[in-house]
């Protein structure tokens, strides 16, 4: 999310869902909602039977890929390459948004002058896309009138992830497609609230709302809120606290509903810091394998046993309501309460309405939202004040950085941090299924969905079946230089030639210890989407 | 566009603006005038298949179907009239000539649209006698149950399946007296042809198709509902958790919702067991050995962990000491996240997952 936030001013999507059906042109990047967003998807397949074109980037022949009017076969890690070939094309060929460059945008020089390199041939070369499909693609968006861009993890999970959303950013700023109705660009969010979790501040460099902790105004509202001086010193990252773990500088660590040992990539280095530590307390509604390590650790209440709020993708603040009591007796934010009172910190409240009273009042965006709202309308921030409608369409105007203007950012096709060779010759790419979610522990323990999707499987092609010379159901082990596992094989022509694919439901095949330790330098995203695999019968 | 004008419309007496190409159907519901109806969902396109909508239109020499017929300017519409009345009852009659009749022990019970209209223009199956269907129930899948004979062929399910989810997983098989909606060569539903996101499920107005997984677990008007919103991805759907004696018993669409209007994926529909699963931790634990943990009560392991962490921060700083909240939790619970590292720990040193 640095990526948009870099170059349009706010981390988040710029539009509502309900545009999506009135979009004339969509491009979808490095996203299959059928499978990980199924009620997205159901907005865009509404798009598509009013008409809409449709560009796919994606390496695997998704379900939308299968029907685009353009598919971009990209390889892996070669987003960068594609979007500045794209804008090239639009450049050369006069089909840019001129207006609207000069009057919203800065920084159009540089790009201008670094998307030059990137001619048709070098484009083709470093990306596999043929150049007619690449200026295909080009004259269908920029000609569109309303048109989308939809994003996935299949942009921000490599290592140059935030700079794939900022390259993002620039094909949709050269057109001008950013700040009307069902014109602009959609982040979908892997998780139920990360857009929550973003804005409301744990994070080492912001407090609640993106505002910087080396602010020293906004460390003094916050200090007089909370009633003690507030660090001006930048935290650490996850990544970064782990790190120091296992150099022995880091000693504890408190993981509220989070699996890191079974969910981030190069998991046995994760392990290894987690064994480090000196007291790690792990809350959460199953064991995992993070859990493993804990020396305590503290029962979580699900979504059904407490009120509070989520923020979905489209920045729309909406309830959960406490159903049942918690089974384990308390919810997460009585436990932080009680933890900060016993260590001298006294934390009240009675209710989370209160939680979100006090956000309000520290964090502008969500400045107008509280329960009372919420029982009648949902809101989508920004939110300001208390009479305030909420923002369906951001940047309609303005764009949320100084000045007002959208900013350019001339960037470099890297690559992937580990591309396919002799001896591990395969790109693996990870990803969701429908069935399943995440680590699986909730899933794996819903009935019927484990009749269904027992067990992972490899993805891969008929081209690379046969040379392996594999079957469907063949036990296979992938190996990467980090480790490997035993699975089954699932020959589908939705892998490319080179290309395999997991996903990360299943600790019994742990497709994290094949990833690489790669990550955005940024955000510390790690590279999920690519690494170098071999596979063996 | 000549759609977008405002037209005046009268629905039994009262005068209605209609924006865009409404319908008869949708001014009345704007309106709060409720027209009867079986084949009508509003994440459907109109159909015009069960005929019950038809109303009466001034200067029309034959009822029209409210769902299929948009509104003119000045147009009249009375929704009930003594012929209307007598129609739709015999509607009725025919769709229960070919109906079980076993509301008693239906899954559906109480949220069946064709029991309510059966009761409000007191109709039963007794009047039009002939050949009835005697099919036997399907549960050939984990989700979804099929009882073939209590399906009034409105096409819902199948629409649903073909114009939202573009699935394709069931259409309208066989001809005459024997269509009915089923897979193709009326195969099991598996992955190989269906999602099971359920939407037929929640369009269905009988007891043709229900939730197998809540079957038999309580009357609709036995059970709380809780309207929620789903902790899967970052979509945003809602829906109502179905709570009866202090346990989820199944999840129901919330057809006025902002983000799905009653859409719902297998995960949203049929993913919230884990809820009450016999794994979820119940009580804090606290590591005693290498493999093992002992049961604690709250008290001693939050004590444990305050003087723990305070310790930590005594003998090695407070900078060797940090949180991870995650995108799984409540916004509150990420706030307090963030503030407990900037009060306890004193420092930033917080970060969640929203990256993994």
């Amino acid at each position: 999310m640095a990526g948009l936030a870099t170059s349009l001013g706010a981390g988040a999507a710029t539009n509502s869902l309900a545009q999506m059906p009135d979009i004339d042109t969509l491009f979808l990047f490095g996203s299959n909602p059928t499978e990980a967003h199924p009620i997205v998807s159901l907005y865009l397949k509404k798009a598509l039977r009013n008409g809409a074109r449709l560009i796919v980037g994606d390496p695997r022949k998704t379900w939308m890929a299968r029907r685009s009017d353009v598919w971009l076969n990209l390889r892996p890690g070669s987003n960068i390459a594609l979007l500045n070939g794209l804008i090239n094309v639009i450049l050369k060929e006069g089909w840019e948004n001129k207006e609207f460059i000069v009057k919203r945008t800065e920084g159009f020089e540089e790009l201008k002058k670094k998307v030059k390199e990137y001619d048709l041939k070098k484009v083709e070369k470093l990306t596999g896309v043929p150049k007619e499909k690449i200026i295909e693609a080009a004259h269908l968006y920029s000609h569109a009138d309303k048109a989308m861009i939809v994003y996935g993890l299949g942009v921000t999970e490599h290592r140059t992830g935030t700079e794939n959303a900022m390259a993002i950013a620039n094909l949709a700023l050269v057109c001008g497609h950013l700040g009307r109705p069902s014109t602009g660009i959609m982040a979908l969010r892997g998780q139920n609230n990360v857009q929550g979790a973003s804005d409301l501040g744990p994070l080492p460099a912001t407090f609640p709302g993106y505002q910087s902790v080396t602010n020293p105004e906004v460390r003094e509202k916050f200090g007089k809120a909370w009633g003690v001086p507030m660090s001006p010193e930048i935290g650490l990252k996850s990544v970064e606290m782990l790190d120091r773990a296992c150099e022995g500088k880091f000693k504890g660590i408190f993981i509220l509903g989070e699996d890191p040992a079974q969910t981030d990539p190069n998991v046995h280095e994760v392990r290894k810091a987690l064994d480090s530590l000196e007291f790690l307390v792990v809350q959460d509604i199953f064991h995992t394998e993070t859990t493993k390590h804990a020396h305590v650790i503290l029962p979580g209440a699900s979504f059904a046993e407490k009120d509070g709020t989520f923020t979905n993708g489209e920045r729309r603040v909406q309830r959960i309501r406490k159903a049942i009591e918690p089974i384990a007796g308390k919810a997460e934010w009585e436990v932080i309460c009680e933890l900060a009172t016993r260590m001298g910190y006294s934390m009240n409240y009675r209710h989370p309405s209160e939680i979100m009273d006090e956000i309000a009042s520290l964090t502008p965006v969500y400045g107008g939202i509280s329960y009372k709202r919420l029982e009648k309308e949902s809101l989508q921030w920004p939110c300001p004040t208390k009479d305030h409608p909420g923002t369906t369409t951001l940047y309609t105007d303005l764009f949320s950085r100084p000045g007002g203007l959208a900013r350019f950012m001339a960037l470099d096709h890297k690559g992937s941090g580990e591309v396919p060779d002799k001896e591990y010759p395969y790109v693996l790419i990870t990803g969701r299924i429908r069935e399943h979610y995440n680590n699986g522990s909730m899933t794996r323990r819903v009935k019927g969905i484990m009749e269904l999707v027992p067990e992972e499987l490899l993805e891969i092609s008929k081209e690379d079946a046969k040379k392996l010379k594999i079957k469907d159901g063949s036990k296979v082990k992938v190996s990467s230089r980090r480790g490997n596992i035993k699975v089954k094989v699932k020959v589908t022509d939705r892998s490319q030639s080179g290309n395999v694919f997991l996903t990360f439901h299943f600790p019994e095949a742990l497709s994290n210890l094949l990833t690489s330790g790669h990550k955005d330098p940024i955000t510390g995203t790690p590279e999920y989407k690519s690494c170098a695999v071999k596979i063996e019968k | 566009m000549p759609g977008k004008k405002i037209k005046k419309v009268k629905i039994d007496g009262r005068r209605i603006a209609c924006e865009k190409e409404e319908t008869i159907l949708q001014a009345a519901k704007k309106a709060g005038i409720e027209i009867p109806t079986l084949c009508h969902d509003d994440r459907l396109e109109p159909y015009g298949g069960c005929r019950l909508c038809i109303v009466e239109v001034k200067g029309v020499g034959r009822p029209l179907p409210a769902c299929t017929t948009p509104v003119t300017n000045n147009m009249e519409v009375r929704t009930e009239n003594d012929t209307i009345k007598r129609i739709r009852k015999n509607i009725i009659s025919l769709l229960l000539s070919n109906h079980p009749n076993d509301c008693m022990r239906c899954e559906k019970t109480g949220d069946c649209a064709l029991q309510d209209l059966a009761y409000r223009y007191d109709v039963d199956g007794s009047r039009f006698e002939g050949e009835k269907w005697d099919l036997p129930v399907r549960e050939d899948n984990p989700f979804i149950t099929y009882e073939p004979d209590k399906c009034i062929l409105c096409g819902r399910c199948v629409r649903i399946c073909n114009e939202v989810v573009m699935a394709g997983t069931i259409d309208l098989v066989g001809r005459g007296f024997n269509s009915m909606p089923d897979t193709a060569f009326r195969k099991p539903r598996s992955l190989d042809n269906c999602e099971f996101c359920g939407q037929c499920v929640s369009t269905c107005p009988t007891g043709a198709l229900t939730d197998k997984k809540g079957r038999g677990k309580g009357r609709t008007y036995e059970m709380k509902k809780v309207r929620t919103t789903c902790s899967y991805c970052g979509t945003g759907c809602n829906f109502d958790l179905n709570v009866k004696n202090g346990k989820v018993v199944k999840v129901t669409s919330a057809y006025d919702a902002p983000v799905n209007y009653g859409n719902l994926c297998i995960k949203g529909r049929y993913g919230y067991d884990f809820i009450h699963n016999a794994d979820r931790i119940k009580t804090p634990l606290i590591r005693k050995g290498d493999d093992s943990f002992h049961e604690a009560t709250w008290d001693e392991a939050l004590e444990l962990i305050a003087d723990k962490f305070s310790g930590l921060m005594k003998k090695y700083g407070n900078k060797t000491v940090g949180a991870f909240s995650s995108s799984r939790c409540t916004n509150e619970e990420n706030f307090l996240i963030s503030k407990f590292a900037r009060t306890v720990f004193r420092n930033n040193n917080v970060d969640n997952c929203a990256r993994v």
